[in-house]
């Protein structure tokens, strides 16, 4: 089997163990040297894993490129221009290009106060800190990619925010990629003391020339007690890209947590999302839109955990796929024997606008709790054409006409967006594919 | 020359023949009223001359303003200044509606040539037009026609008529699901947009909607054809006699 350990032909024909594990002495090291065998062992998931039956990364991805090589200042050049497309006043900006921290793009300097900021690398390279090793732990959700990533992640953001702190700046992390046809695994972390409140957005664009790389990224979120976290995710990558992320989130009790994801770029992708309730008190809306065209392959898969009783959670997601693109969104709800009084909702929606676009719902719902409020729903179709017509025959053309219905369906899930900015942000990015569409 | 001229059309829908020949001229300045029992092809007409897909036009054709309608896609035709009052307007969540005559009337100004309208004029237009048909500020805010009565969205309707200013409204049984009131509001509504650069269709089944809004031609359809025209007195003819004369003669 040409995915098994067999290195000359595996995954990692072009790179041997050595290079392919990241830094770190002792503790760190140990933990690199488990997770890459344990990515060897599975190899790049496949089809016949339940959790990525759609997307078959021995098919889509084929191979783990070579790590990209450290940003030289050619490459600051080119990312510092790519900057520009994602700019958002007023945030702290923390820059990876090609998988490194680099503060002369990134902000490191003015922070606000309450926020701490450390990169990966520092942290996992310091011998006197082996209690950091935990940062490269997979906890519950081993899998073969968050496997690789905790093997190779050169660097990432290191963010604590102080009890208490409420952040004014939104954080923005932003990972750009200047190579072609290389890799790059970062891995970020955000905890969130005592009733701290924080924005966090990411953002993931390529520079001009950047062409067919893979990035494979985690983010662990870490949410205290009474805390309130605004995350919005954007995935701008380049058209022949591969994007891989995981993000975990572990809710305390009393928090507010809305996490919202939007995927407009990159040829192939997958998102995956561990949320936990580790508190009582807490809710969760994680809501995505997917808008994807050209033969696009986007996956967002949720798992989602009511461990405790007393919380609500809201996922609204919505697909518009065009051409003959791919989007798929599967929804795990558990809510655990004990966790009485759970809400939970889920509702996916896509609009196919093409006879050869593809959408793939898949909501599974576990409820072992019998005093409880959950639901579902998922739908595909077409636009209406009486809607249509109703405003073609007010004058808008049909493109336009399309244009404004395909907002109206994205809305429910971008309006979620709580801050004015962020919000704005994501409305442009759904703007700007409409009028790519022509 | 006239603003609309609907000669000899023949429409099929599926493989039925619905219009079997159907001849209409409407001038400037003109109401004309169409009435006829379920089935005649009223609807099918105005839904023809708004451009609604699934019609097939099998002969005859249709002028406005002297050019050939039928060639026209249907925001073609709202910019030329064709617009038609639906019967069952559709509900729109999550388009304000707002947004959508905003939208709407700009795409038909660019259409023609002119200039986007500012949004503080338009917001002044819309707000004068909506306090004279009764329509409260926060029902522009919401979905197009979402939650809205029968009678809401029939003044919506009209409300799009005072704001477009179209040349031809053609109004598809706007008295359906309407008490006396509503009736009377959407009737004034319309009334006032009368003038002699416009004209209008009014299509109907019931006589009473024609003491609002008062035609000066009056056309009976049935099975698909104009059987007998007349003046404002044939619309009370029929209400005593009732169609199935007319169905017999056609």
């Amino acid at each position: 089997m040409l995915w098994q350990k067999r290195r000359p032909e595996g995954p990692w024909r072009t790179c041997s163990p050595r290079r392919a594990i990241g830094s770190g002495t002792g503790k760190v090291l140990e933990l690199r040297q488990q997770a890459f065998e344990a990515f060897e062992r599975a190899g790049l998931p496949h089809r016949r894993l339940e959790d990525w039956k759609y997307t078959d990364l021995r098919v889509l991805m084929r191979e783990v490129l070579p790590l990209a090589a450290a940003p030289d200042a050619a490459a600051l050049q080119r990312a510092k221009k790519a900057l520009k497309s994602v700019a958002v006043s007023d945030a702290c900006r923390l820059v990876l290009v090609d998988g490194v921290l680099a503060p002369s793009l990134s902000d490191v300097a003015s922070l606000e106060s309450g926020v701490h900021v450390q990169t990966l690398r520092e942290v996992l390279e310091d011998g006197s800190n082996a209690a950091r090793a935990d940062l490269l732990e997979n906890g519950a959700m081993s899998g073969p990619m968050i496997a690789l990533n905790a093997t190779m992640a050169t660097d990432g953001a290191v963010i604590t925010v102080d009890n208490g702190a409420v952040l004014k700046k939104p954080l923005h992390i932003v990972h750009v990629a200047t190579r072609s046809s290389a890799a790059s695994h970062t891995r970020s972390f955000l905890k969130l003391g005592q009733a701290a409140h924080a924005t966090l957005l990411e953002s993931f664009v390529a520079a001009e020339d950047a062409k067919s790389y893979q990035v494979n990224d985690a983010v662990i979120l870490w949410l205290g007690n009474d805390t309130q976290l605004q995350h919005v995710r954007l995935v701008a990558d380049a058209g022949d890209a591969t994007n891989i992320t995981t993000a975990v989130f572990t809710i305390g009790a009393k928090a507010r947590l809305a996490t919202f994801n939007m995927t407009s770029g990159g040829g192939l992708s997958r998102y995956q999302g561990y949320l936990t309730f580790a508190g009582e008190g807490s809710e969760v809306s994680a809501n995505g839109v997917n808008l994807l065209n050209g033969r696009q392959h986007a996956d967002s898969t949720l798992f989602l955990d009511h461990a405790v009783p007393n919380c609500a959670s809201r996922e609204v997601f919505r697909a518009v796929v065009d051409d003959r693109a791919h989007s798929v969104f599967q929804g795990r709800i558990i809510v655990q024997p004990h966790a009485q009084k759970t809400d939970a909702k889920m509702m996916t929606r896509a609009l196919l606008l093409s006879d050869e676009a593809e959408a793939d719902n898949k909501p599974e719902l576990e409820i072992f709790a019998d005093d409880v409020t959950c639901g579902h729903g998922a739908t595909t179709g077409a636009l209406d054409e009486s809607l249509l017509f109703y405003l073609r025959a007010r004058g808008l053309s049909e493109k336009e006409a399309q244009a404004l219905l395909i907002q109206a369906f994205v809305g429910e899930a971008i309006e979620s967006i709580a801050s004015d900015t962020l919000r704005e942000l994501a409305i442009s990015t759904a703007q700007r594919w409409l009028a790519a569409r022509g | 020359m006239s603003l609309l001229e609907v000669k000899n059309l023949q429409v099929r829908v599926e493989d039925r023949e619905i219009l079997h020949g159907l001849s209409l001229t409407v001038n400037e300045g003109e109401v004309h009223a169409i009435m006829g029992p379920n089935g005649s092809g009223k609807s099918t007409l105005s839904h023809v001359i708004a451009g609604k897909p699934g019609y097939e036009v099998t002969g005859g054709e249709i002028l406005f303003k002297g050019e050939d309608l039928l060639a026209m896609a249907p925001d073609e035709r709202a910019a030329k200044g064709v617009f038609l009052a639906f019967q069952y307007p559709v509900e729109i969540p999550g388009v304000a509606t707002m947004t959508f005559l905003r939208t709407a009337l700009n795409a038909q100004r660019k259409s023609r040539g002119e200039g986007e309208f500012s949004t503080p004029d338009f917001l002044k237009k819309v707000r004068e037009v909506a306090k004279r048909l009764n329509i409260p500020q926060d029902m522009l805010k919401r979905g197009v026609n979402v939650g809205f009565s029968g009678g809401e969205k029939k003044r919506n309707e009209v409300l799009q008529m005072a704001l477009f200013e179209p040349s031809l409204c053609i109004l598809d049984e706007m008295d359906s699901g309407l008490d006396i009131d509503a009736l009377r509001v959407a009737a004034d509504g319309v009334n006032a947009l009368r003038s002699p650069g416009r004209a209008m269709v009014v299509i109907t089944h019931y006589q009473r909607l024609l003491n609002y809004i008062v035609p000066d031609f009056v056309h009976v359809m049935s099975k698909g054809k104009v059987v007998k025209s007349g003046g404002k007195e044939l619309a009370l003819e029929l209400e005593a006699s009732g169609y199935a004369q007319f169905e017999d003669a056609a």
